[in-house]
């Protein structure tokens, strides 16, 4: 017998969790001594009060739909994928190599080319990882840790002794040629008397994302690997009685998840900096914990949970630039909602799950 | 003489980098023996080494700071374990939130209590950990007596005694802290009644409650014991490794020492020599950048990886097997 509801599960437990950490979130606010309220108001006209701020809000939840997605399909083999952030860098790398090293002659060619790169890239790292787990039982999760770390240093001796231009003294890449620029938003939905998302970086990323949320959801529960994936994550013993073979779903398991990392390269490294910097990601990686945590690793949550927190990111930039809150706020709620979505949840479960007992009891 | 006082110093600032792996290394060691996976040392350290440079530079006593980043350090383990034993939740997740809470609330706090930029004010005089002069070592004291520089009185001197001035003399009372902790770890885990158990719990929960010993009593001392020391980890970072706090200043040191409580496969004496050497690695990279080995150059960023990738390889099995305590990572639940 379920002890709760569907849609307590679902939508209850994550609303609660979240209420807790917005809670938590308010009272921070308070004790540095700023109010609240007017943070909160000063976030939403920011983030969403002009397509300027929602240019920002969807290219950062763009980021976040594609590292999010990746934690997802590796939580539903049981795994805890912690290297989006290095697999995004190399993402990134893969990306730079595509675009600088080919003549396109239209960007849709090389955006395509530029998907598949940054697959392929972030793929490879999540490669090795995987075969340690899968083969020889190194815990993936330390595994992962550490090659975040790798990748950092291997990216910045690239950018430094490898990719940089000569005479320049920034370790990034020469800027992408002008035929692989993506379309933004702005040039995308701006009409000659009206221009909106002026100067935004949301492009055309945001529509490959959505996409992926849709690959994500049909390869999870309407494919044959997607069955073997979830049930593998219920069971390895059931899953290895069904003949399936825990090696190959860890292994393409955490090959999906490091290709949908790697993939966010195409929004902030091809459609917004427009060449390759050290720490492009920003974090994103980390962040897909969160989300993916909070959208319950489905994939149309981790989209919701996405638009939140690409609002917390704009939101928390025009909060820095208007208050003397830090941007740091947004790092600490980000915390809050990895704490109680992720580490605590037992704490809203059981309450909860007495709850329900209690009342089925008192109707029956 | 030259190259042999240029190693002594690179082997001294080796002791000094290895501290904060060590302790945070040690704090490890007891959470992870107890069967509690800990990926938070990381968070732990930098919340300590923000509040022990903001309490020693407001009250000036650099032993407040450090009572005060034990106790912060002390109130994530409180979490951590809140989280992991009593409400059965994922450790790992566990320990993500809090390395993200501690790099998130240190500026924040920072930021409102100093304006400074998430930095706290530079610490000088009582506000630090002074250097310990042994007898007859040279010190800053024998420079200011002569007038003359120490590195020229240094390389006046015999090898034995350059040696024993830069390598055993001239730390902070937390260096020798840190290395006493070592002998006294491996009596306290192989030779105590305590120890024992918590070696126990980390292997075979259900052993130890049958026992008729708390499982959730060992694991929450075991975490407290991992917050104490992460906690004099940071305040050293902060307080005598340099003067002040600022932003992100662990730069993955949690993460290294980790790498070396899995390179040490879980032992003492083992984590010392893994400490020592992730230790050396850092000091070598901070002094000479690329290393130029005859016509092949090693660059600097191979010293940052050296320590992950050791730690793969170690992880993957080639290089000996590193089994964790068996219990690790598992909530324990008591059978009703």
């Amino acid at each position: 017998m379920e002890k709760m509801p569907k849609w307590a599960d679902v939508v209850l437990i994550p609303v609660i969790s979240l209420l807790l950490a917005t809670i938590l979130s308010a009272l921070v606010i308070l004790a540095i001594g700023e109010d609240p309220i007017e943070a909160v108001n000063l976030m939403v006209t920011g983030a969403l009060g002009s397509t300027y701020g929602w240019g920002y809000t969807l290219y950062y939840a763009t980021n976040f739909i594609f590292t999010g997605l990746a934690v997802a399909v590796a939580f539903h083999a049981r795994l805890f994928n912690i290297g989006g952030e290095g697999q995004a860098m190399l993402g990134g790398l893969g990306v730079a190599i595509v675009c600088l090293s080919v003549p396109w002659p239209h960007w849709t060619i090389a955006l395509l080319a530029a998907c598949a790169a940054s697959m392929i890239f972030g793929a490879a790292w999540a490669a090795i990882p995987a075969y340690l787990q899968a083969k020889r039982g190194s815990h993936i999760v330390i595994t992962t840790i550490m090659f975040n770390f790798i990748a950092a240093a291997f990216l910045n001796y690239m950018l430094v002794n490898v990719m940089r231009p000569q005479g320049s003294q920034d370790p990034a890449t020469a800027r992408f040629p002008e035929a692989v620029h993506l379309p933004t938003f702005q040039s995308m939905f701006s009409s000659a008397e009206n221009i909106v998302f002026r100067g935004a970086p949301a492009n055309i990323s945001f529509f490959v994302a959505i996409l992926a949320c849709f690959v994500v959801w049909a390869l999870i529960w309407r494919t044959r690997l997607g069955y073997e994936i979830r049930a593998y994550g219920h069971s390895e013993t059931g899953a290895v009685y069904a003949g399936i073979s825990p090696v190959r779903i860890t292994i393409i398991a955490m090959l999906i998840s490091g290709a949908l990392a790697g993939l966010m390269a195409i929004n902030n490294v091809m459609g917004e900096a427009e060449r390759l910097v050290l720490n492009a990601t920003e974090g994103a990686g980390f962040i897909g914990i969160a989300v993916a945590l909070m959208g319950r690793s489905h994939p149309f949550g981790v989209f919701l949970a996405a638009l939140l927190f690409g609002f917390l990111y704009q939101g928390g930039a025009e909060l820095a630039l208007w208050t003397s809150i830090p941007r740091e706020l947004i790092v600490v709620i980000q915390a809050l909602v990895i704490l109680f979505t992720g580490a605590l949840d037992n704490m809203v479960r059981m309450p909860l799950e007495k709850l329900f007992m209690a009342l089925r009891k008192g109707s029956a | 003489m030259d190259f042999f006082l240029t190693l002594i110093q690179v082997l001294d600032s080796t002791i000094r980098l290895a501290t904060p792996l060590l302790l945070a290394c040690l704090a490890g060691l007891y959470s992870e023996r107890a069967g509690i996976f800990d990926i938070g040392l990381e968070g732990k350290m930098l919340m300590s080494a923000f509040f022990s440079a903001a309490v020693a530079a407001v009250t000036g006593s650099v032993w407040l700071g450090l009572l005060a980043g034990i106790a912060a350090s002390l109130v994530l383990s409180a979490l951590h374990g809140f989280a992991s034993i009593t409400f059965r939740g994922n450790q790992l997740i566990s320990g993500v939130a809090i390395n993200f809470l501690a790099s998130g609330m240190t500026v924040l706090v920072a930021q409102s209590w100093f304006k400074q930029g998430g930095r706290t004010p530079s610490l000088f005089g009582e506000g630090r950990f002074e250097s310990a002069e042994f007898p007859y070592a040279i010190g800053p004291e024998d420079a200011e007596l002569t007038g003359r520089p120490v590195s020229e009185l240094m390389s006046d001197t015999n090898a034995l005694h350059m040696a024993y001035s830069e390598l055993l003399s001239g730390h902070s009372i937390l260096v020798y802290v840190a290395f006493l902790m070592v002998p006294l770890t491996w009596w306290i885990l192989f030779r105590t009644r305590f120890g024992l158990r918590l070696r126990a719990v980390g292997e075979n929960p259900a052993a130890v409650d049958t026992a008729g010993v708390s499982v959730v009593g060992l694991r929450y001392a075991a975490v407290a014991i991992c917050g104490v020391l992460c906690g004099i980890a940071g305040a050293y970072l902060a307080t005598a490794l340099q003067a002040g706090f600022v932003k992100e200043m662990t730069a993955g040191r949690g993460f290294i020492a980790l790498a070396a409580l899995i390179f040490a496969k879980w032992r003492p004496w083992h984590a010392m020599w893994a400490c020592l050497l992730f230790g050396l690695l850092q000091a070598v990279a901070l002094r000479f950048q690329n290393i130029d080995l005859g016509g092949v150059v090693i660059p600097v960023q191979v010293m940052d990886a050296l320590p992950y990738i050791l730690t793969v390889v170690i992880l993957a099995g080639f290089v000996g097997k590193a089994i964790p305590p068996r219990a690790g990572g598992e909530p324990y639940v008591k059978e009703r």
